[in-house]
């Protein structure tokens, strides 16, 4: 098992994909330093993270199998 | 009985019937933003006899318009986007007052215009209409339904609906600070297919007749996006973000939202905390860059330089490391900016400004 990341938006822009599998992170504080790694425009995008479909704000624990959103604003109209 | 015809099937519908038609007559909401969103949402709200609309939008119709924007036609060119959706939204059902606003949403006529309306909903298509919305609904209690597109991908959401026992969530808790211009790509840069703006302008519409008509689940508290290509939506459930600070009705009439002249760079934001630390150490400039008329004063700064008179003050700054601070710690960050395009310094803003300072201290 592993973790699914999701990209929303403008944030493909940066990583040229809409999703990545990757391995089990402990944390959604290390899988993001990762991901910065891979995709530096992470590092100065604006984005909220959803666990599982749900926002969350601080670090937080991760499992295998967890489904990660990485959600950007738009602002088109 | 002529309008019993007009909303009869709307009116046959279990859970709508009179009272949903009743409801959506006694409403007033307002549409800013006359464009991709703001056309459907339009149509599709004067068409179920909403009471009153009011419509708001500074632009004037012109070519590149028409493939999503199909209310105008070539014939409106060079007209102004809300006279011709005024007279054609007449014609479509003269018992809808359409009240329209010709210019542009600001943080000056904000909240006396939307003091007016029950709703508001949010069809503009760049981030400061986006935060003047939130900040003036956070500020004078209103709902408004969020909608935004980007190429193939759309978010739609209902915020700030009155809640029992704590505060409503708002945009600010999912994008707490707004992006500088450039940092995301707007539709003219990025690019939008007609359908899309279409879909969620639609949706937003449907969100206004529910929130009025009380049918079904609202979007409250919940993030909706569609993406065109692979017709699929994510959904993602929302919180209340307690880092966030709302801004209030002085400062919000304060703030810069159109902010010009601010650079990409990052401005560390600093706690209260380490704010306390920072003021001890002799190399730190504390600037207040309140107008001088803000409550209360400080003793702690070593000068107040008011937002408005900053930009010719910032080559008498000290070479120093300057801590830029404010009522609500998001002028700061622009004047953070500001100080950074000019000068070579270390800059940081207090997160939370002078309001997270007080709270904490009384703690």
């Amino acid at each position: 098992m592993a973790i699914e990341i999701l990209f929303f938006g403008s944030l493909v822009d940066g990583t040229a994909v809409s999703s990545i599998t990757v391995e089990t992170f402990s944390d959604t504080h290390t899988l993001l330093k990762y991901l910065e790694q891979q995709y530096p425009s992470l590092q100065s995008a604006k984005y909220f993270i959803a666990i599982n479909q749900q926002m969350i704000q601080e670090n937080t624990t991760l499992v295998s199998g967890d489904s990660i959103a990485l959600m950007p604003p738009f602002s088109g109209g | 009985m002529r309008n019993n015809e007009r909303y009869i099937r709307q009116m046959i519908l279990t859970g709508f019937g009179k009272p949903g038609q009743d409801a959506l007559q006694q409403a007033k909401i307002l549409i800013v933003g006359m464009g991709g969103l703001g056309c459907p949402a339009l149509q599709y709200l004067v068409g179920a006899g909403v009471g009153n609309i009011g419509i708001m939008d500074p632009d004037t119709i012109s070519l590149s318009n028409l493939h999503r924007q199909l209310l105008y036609g070539e014939s409106d060119i060079g007209t102004k986007k809300v006279e011709v959706a005024f007279s054609k939204m007449n014609q479509l059902n003269p018992d809808v007052m359409i009240d329209a606003y010709p210019f542009a949403l600001t943080n000056k006529n904000a909240t006396n215009i939307i003091q007016q309306y029950d709703l508001v909903l949010d069809a503009t298509d760049n981030f400061p209409a986006k935060y003047i919305i939130n900040d003036a609904c956070v500020i004078l209690h209103k709902p408004f339904v969020y909608g935004a597109v980007t190429r193939y991908e759309g978010q739609l959401s209902l915020f700030n609906i009155p809640q029992p026992n704590s505060r409503s969530l708002n945009y600010r808790d999912l994008f707490p600070v707004m992006p500088l211009p450039g940092e995301i790509l707007t539709c003219e840069e990025a690019g939008v297919l007609g359908v899309l703006p279409g879909i969620i302008g639609t949706m937003q519409a449907a969100e206004a007749i529910k929130y009025f008509t009380g049918l079904g689940q609202t979007l409250y508290g919940r993030l909706f996006t569609y993406n065109l290509l692979t017709t699929r939506s994510f959904e993602i459930a929302l919180n209340i973000n307690d880092n966030t600070t709302l801004i209030d009705k002085p400062s919000f009439e304060l703030e810069d939202y159109e902010f010009s002249s601010h650079s990409m760079e990052d401005i560390p934001e600093i706690s209260v905390a380490e704010f306390n630390v920072l003021t001890l150490q002799p190399n730190v400039f504390i600037l207040d860059v309140r107008e001088r008329h803000e409550y209360p004063p400080i003793d702690f700064a070593d000068a107040q330089i008011p937002m408005s008179e900053l930009a010719s003050a910032i080559n008498g700054l000290p070479n120093k490391e300057i801590c830029v601070i404010c009522h609500q710690g998001i002028r700061s960050v622009y004047a953070a900016e500001l100080i950074k395009a000019q000068r070579n310094l270390t800059v940081y803003s207090l997160k939370g400004g002078l309001t997270a300072y007080f709270n904490q201290q009384i703690v």
